[in-house]
């Protein structure tokens, strides 16, 4: 018997799909409201299905699935889609393992909840239908990113989501903003894509292969696999020590590929467009800037952990140190920002970040790759408390609309439920238990003092600061004086019900999931761990949480000249936070004045004189040698005889020229 | 004789039934239930050709006749791809057949055109020359008096004329060319001549101007430059199913047989005599019909030199000599029915609706009547080679098959003209689309509504573009037969 009816996966996949075409073919003819129903109830489905899978995954405790300890993976179907010759084939398939399935409760739950906010927040704009048909399209694309079973289905997906994800935040394309924020979007993550793909490249000439099955697992006796660290080192060792530029070209294919990733997960250098995104609407920033598209780089790492073991690490260390700095950088920022949504955006980053280390410190002997798990958990845990965060935003945008803080204030009274839900978010994310930000992000402390210190370290500081700037959010919007809200047509109120309930579920989810046994779901090689809280790390952690706490209470409680005073004495540096340390400028400086002048122009020249003269030239020869031939086509059929005989007896007699 | 081997013809044999039905039809149904024919024709023409994918016709490789009839799955597939693009023909044709000016000759139209095909399926599945020439004769002439068909139009009694002396001519050619390969081998069976050319002198000038006249004369049916003169004439005086027919059907199995004719017969002097001649009809061919297709302004001629330019294509499936090749022309093949139909089904729905046949009249088409033009536009995507359309993938597999296990610089030469060939057809195509989309004109055609058959017939081409372009099994599973019932000298 098969552990899973095929059908259900494959709906899962056709599904948004189906539903992309049927929105963005037939939307325009629909109402909003049919539209928007229509939208959620396709994805309502889609979170049955994928739900049902995962469940199976998880719990069904068949063969296919466990081995009676440790997890496998499964492929549930595999179709071959473009075959250049027997071993280079492009495959679409579905592959179950822990994280495939986690993400599969992730991306619906999130994307449901999205697909139903909006049916509030998106009331009445221009191109409902559309945003609908997108956010579907995105659904699709990020569903079958996560379940690819090899690296180039991977790709595909992965271009899909950036493409969506390009449609999303230029959805109001009459705004200037946010087209050129779409653009600088797309094409950042284009230009990080370009190492994935030719990391995809080197790695495959070398092992011989694009499946995730033949590079880190090893085939069990019921057509299962298991993560196997031989067959990841047989992946390592078919590049026979290759080395450029003085590195391993292993590392090298890896860190090109987690370049994509950076891309994707906005990590310096690459970061500058994700704060950028926030032009789009609300509820795509919930689901694609902060619950799913963004961390599909650490999904990507997660995949191909078992090489990433390899090499002594030093993959690994690269994606910790990028991880690390990425984390500070953006708490810093985000602790200067006043549009509500780019301190999130920061705080996103940071967090992905976080799980970038986690990623990067874990190794099988400590823990059993505890890091890896710990990880995936806080993916998990951040998805459903940073949608919350921006759901919660959206909602208040919705009733002040701005996104300056300085628009908001006090709101605690008009927008209880908002206020409630939005709290709890921020408790999540800053680790207070019993919240599910502090289990995950304890684990992934735990892992990192586990590694060194001095990750430990940091990335409590960093910590720290992620409770401090969420507090100073929290204070101003919510317990700041009001500003005069007599301008607008009523006092802010809390959203329809549309809104309120995927908040509200999401605040549910977020007190509880800590407490779900995640290492028994989802560990690196599916061996089962059992958590326990070092308490060691777990209570100086919330006692710096705390204090961080208490820390932004004391400064932004009331409104007072304190942060002011504040800003003034930290001076440069304050302006240079507040500015994102000139990233953009720095990009702008080298791509307007470095790239253009010495690259591009000789470029545009070769392009303008070089090529489009040849093909002019192509063209005009082409014309020219039309009208000359024109009287081979007279019309005279004693004449197209003629040309006959005398071809035939010229073929012939030319070929035996050159014989003879 | 054993009738037994009869057995083995069984595609031929039912589509004889078919004809033979819809010749009683015609003949003997009572005056009032004539206007039924076409439906008729349609319905029992779709069941052969569904019924023809059932296991009853799956074979291994068949031998009949004293091994002048062969048969196996690659031939069976490639009798059906023909049987698809015949099938859509005919649903396109059925409102031109069913006009007052047609009513009386209707029967005659339907059953000229399945003797033709039943001709194709004889130059498919023929081992010695002599059935070859029935089956290609039997798939010319009624080709002739199809082309007369508009009996009050001029200029398609001069297509015909055209037509058939050319046909008549090239004819001709051809059985000088099969002479002079009787006096070399002493035999007309395809084996024996390859046995007997196996190991002879490449140089022998008989050979040469032998292979040279074959093909010129299959040449004259695929026109290859410069055996096509006929073809813009004739494509342009024809009523347009017929020219839809003779473009897609009659040209896929012409462009089968030659490679059969070539790998079968000739493949032992394949690197040193027909290799290069095929080259240079190759390059003049894509290269010629591209630059007329240039300067046209009536689109049936312009398709005309777009289908002469697209035969050049197919041939670069021959030109590899091996398996690959060989799927790549069939898929090749299946591709160019889909995508050129489109074509010819929205011009023919415009034609009857209408009479107008020119690109100008195309100008701002998509205002009046965007389902056509997007069909339009999807086709020439196609033939042009557009991904992610079925063309492309063609297109792709095709340079592929040319230049799969070959160290060969000439054969990478010879792509890379196709290649800049294809910039200058994407001119030309995109030239239609641009004039349909991009023109500020008020249209000229008025807005309509297409008959339901046109209808059927443009969805079946549309989805067959998307279709092919996008789900890989339709290539697969031709390599994977072409790989196990490749012909024997293809091994």
């Amino acid at each position: 018997m098969t552990p899973i009816n095929p059908t259900i996966p494959l709906l899962i996949l056709a599904l948004p799909l189906t539903m992309f075409l049927v929105l963005g073919l037939l939307g325009p003819k629909m109402s909003h409201k049919a539209a928007g129903w229509l939208g959620v109830c396709g994805m309502g489905t889609v979170l049955i299905l994928s739900y049902f899978t995962a469940f199976t995954y998880f719990f069904s405790g068949n063969e296919a699935f466990t081995d009676g300890v440790n997890r496998l993976q499964y492929i549930v179907f595999n179709q071959d889609w473009l075959q250049f010759y027997d071993k280079l084939v492009i495959r679409i398939g579905f592959l179950l393992d822990p994280i495939s399935a986690m993400m599969l409760v992730v991306i619906p739950t999130i994307s449901f909840c999205v697909h139903l906010y909006s049916m509030g927040y998106m009331e009445g704009e221009r191109g409902f239908q559309r945003y609908y048909a997108f956010l579907q399209l995105f659904s699709f694309s990020m569903l079958g990113l996560v379940v690819a079973t090899n690296i180039f289905q991977m790709y595909i997906f992965w271009e899909l989501v950036g493409a969506s994800s390009f449609l999303l935040i230029g959805f109001y394309y009459q705004r200037h903003s946010a087209v050129s924020a779409s653009k600088k979007a797309f094409i950042v993550t284009r230009f990080a894509d370009l190492g994935f793909l030719i990391g995809i490249l080197v790695l495959s000439y070398y092992t011989g292969t694009f499946n995730f099955t033949e590079l880190t697992s090893a085939a069990t006796a019921n057509g299962s696999y298991a993560i196997s660290e031989t067959t990841a080192f047989s992946a390592f060792s078919s590049f026979g020590g290759a080395t450029f530029m003085g590195c391993s070209l292993f590392s090298w294919a890896l860190v090109l590929i987690f370049m994509g990733g950076m891309g994707k997960s906005a990590m310096m250098p690459l970061h500058i467009w994700l704060p950028d995104a926030m032009e789009g609407p609300t509820p795509v920033s919930a689901l694609i800037h902060a619950a799913t598209m963004v961390v599909a780089g650490v999904y990507l790492v997660a995949r191909l952990f078992p090489l990433f073991l390899l090499d002594d690490f030093s993959a690994l260390t690269f994606v910790t140190v990028v991880g690390a700095i990425t984390a500070f950088y953006a708490a810093v920022v985000a602790c200067t920002q006043v549009d509500i949504k780019r301190v999130l955006a920061f705080s996103t980053i940071s967090q992905i970040a976080f799980m970038m280390v986690a990623l990067g410190v874990a190794r099988p002997d400590i823990h059993h790759g505890m890091g890896y798990m710990a990880s995936m958990f806080h993916l998990f845990t951040h998805a459903m408390f940073k949608a919350l965060l921006f759901l919660g935003a959206g909602a208040l945008i919705h009733a002040v609309h701005s996104n300056d803080y300085t628009a908001m204030g006090g709101l605690r009274k008009y927008m209880p439920i908002t206020h409630i839900t939005f709290l709890i978010g921020c408790l999540a994310i800053a680790g207070i238990p019993p919240f599910s930000g502090f289990f995950s992000k304890d684990e992934i402390l735990t892992a990192a003092y586990e590694n060194s210190f001095f990750w430990g370290a940091w990335m409590s500081m960093v910590a720290a600061l992620t409770a401090f700037y969420m507090f100073r959010l929290y204070y101003m919007i919510f317990w700041w004086n009001e500003p005069d809200y007599s301008a607008h047509h009523h006092k802010p109120h809390d959203a329809p019900w549309v809104m309120t309930a995927p908040l509200v579920f999401l605040a549910a989810v977020s007190c509880v999931a800590g407490f779900i046994p995640f290492g028994h779901l989802v560990t690196w090689n599916g061996a089962p761990y059992t958590i326990h809280l070092d308490w060691s790390v777990a209570i100086p952690s919330v006692i710096i949480a705390v204090c961080a706490i208490a820390l932004a209470t004391f400064m932004y409680k009331k409104e007072n000249p304190l942060p002011d005073r504040v800003a003034k004495a930290t001076g440069k540096l304050w302006t240079a936070a507040y500015n994102r340390f000139y990233w953009d400028e720095i990009y702008l400086f080298i791509t307007h004045k470095i790239i253009f002048n010495c690259i591009c122009r000789p470029i545009a020249w070769f392009d303008r004189h070089i090529i489009d003269g040849t093909m002019d030239g192509f063209a005009w020869v082409a014309q020219r040698l039309s009208i000359a031939i024109r009287p081979l086509q007279s019309g005279n059929v004693q004449y197209y005889v003629w040309v006959y005989i005398s071809g035939a007896l010229l073929l012939g007699v030319v070929t035996a020229f050159f014989m003879i | 004789m054993d009738y037994s081997q009869f057995l083995a013809m069984k595609q031929e044999i039912a589509l004889l039934g078919v004809f033979l039905l819809v010749f009683l039809y015609d003949l003997f149904m009572p005056k009032n239930s004539q206007r039924g024919l076409s439906g008729f024709t349609i319905a029992i023409f779709a069941i052969f050709t569904v019924s023809c994918f059932c296991p009853v016709f799956i074979s291994g490789h068949e031998v009949a006749f004293g091994g002048m009839y062969v048969t196996n799955p690659v031939m069976l597939t490639i009798k059906n791809i023909l049987n698809v693009g015949m099938l859509i023909v005919l649903i396109q044709a059925s409102r031109w057949a069913n006009s007052e000016m047609q009513v009386i000759r209707r029967g005659e139209f339907y059953s000229l055109m399945l003797v033709t095909l039943f001709g194709m399926y004889l130059m498919i599945s023929a081992r010695h020359f002599l059935l070859f020439v029935i089956g290609l004769e039997c798939a010319s002439l009624p080709l002739a008096a199809m082309v007369a068909f508009e009996k009050n139009h001029y200029e398609s009694h001069e297509a015909a004329i055209k037509y058939i002396l050319t046909a008549v001519f090239s004819s001709a050619i051809f059985m000088l060319g099969l002479s002079f390969v009787y006096g070399l081998a002493g035999s007309l069976y395809f084996d024996s001549v390859y046995f007997a050319l196996t190991g002879a002198d490449a140089t022998d000038p008989m050979l040469i101007v032998a292979l040279a006249f074959v093909m010129a004369g299959v040449g004259f049916k695929l026109s290859l430059v410069p055996f096509h003169l006929w073809t813009a004439d004739v494509y342009q005086g024809a009523p347009t199913s017929v020219t839809s027919y003779l473009s897609v059907i009659s040209k896929g199995s012409a462009a089968f047989a030659f490679m059969v004719i070539l790998t079968q017969v000739f493949g032992c002097v394949y690197s040193q005599v027909w290799e290069w001649m095929l080259y240079a009809l190759i390059i003049l061919t894509i290269t010629v019909g591209n630059l007329f297709a240039l300067r046209q302004h009536n689109m049936k001629r312009f398709l005309a030199f777009s289908s002469i330019s697209q035969a050049g294509y197919i041939m670069l499936g021959i030109i590899g000599c091996n398996a690959m090749g060989m799927a790549s022309l069939m898929f090749y093949i299946l591709v160019y029915i889909f995508s050129n139909l489109a074509a010819f089904g929205v011009i023919q729905a415009i034609e009857n609706q209408t009479g107008k046949v020119d690109m100008t009249d195309y100008r701002g088409l998509y205002k009046s009547n965007p389902h056509l033009s997007v069909v339009m536009m999807l086709a020439m995507f196609s033939l042009a080679g557009i991904p992610p359309f079925a063309g492309f993938f063609s297109k792709f597999f095709i340079f592929t098959g040319a230049l799969s296990g070959t160290e060969s610089t000439a054969l990478y030469v010879l792509v890379l003209i196709a290649l800049i060939n294809t910039i200058i057809s994407l001119f030309y195509y995109l030239l239609v689309v641009k004039a349909m989309f991009l023109s500020s004109d008020e249209p000229v055609i008025a807005p309509f509504r297409s008959a339901c058959s046109e209808r059927v017939g443009m969805w079946i081409t549309v989805a067959g573009i998307l279709a092919l372009g996008l789900v890989s099994c339709f290539y697969n599973q031709i390599l994977i037969l072409c790989q196990t019932w490749g012909l024997p000298s293809l091994a």
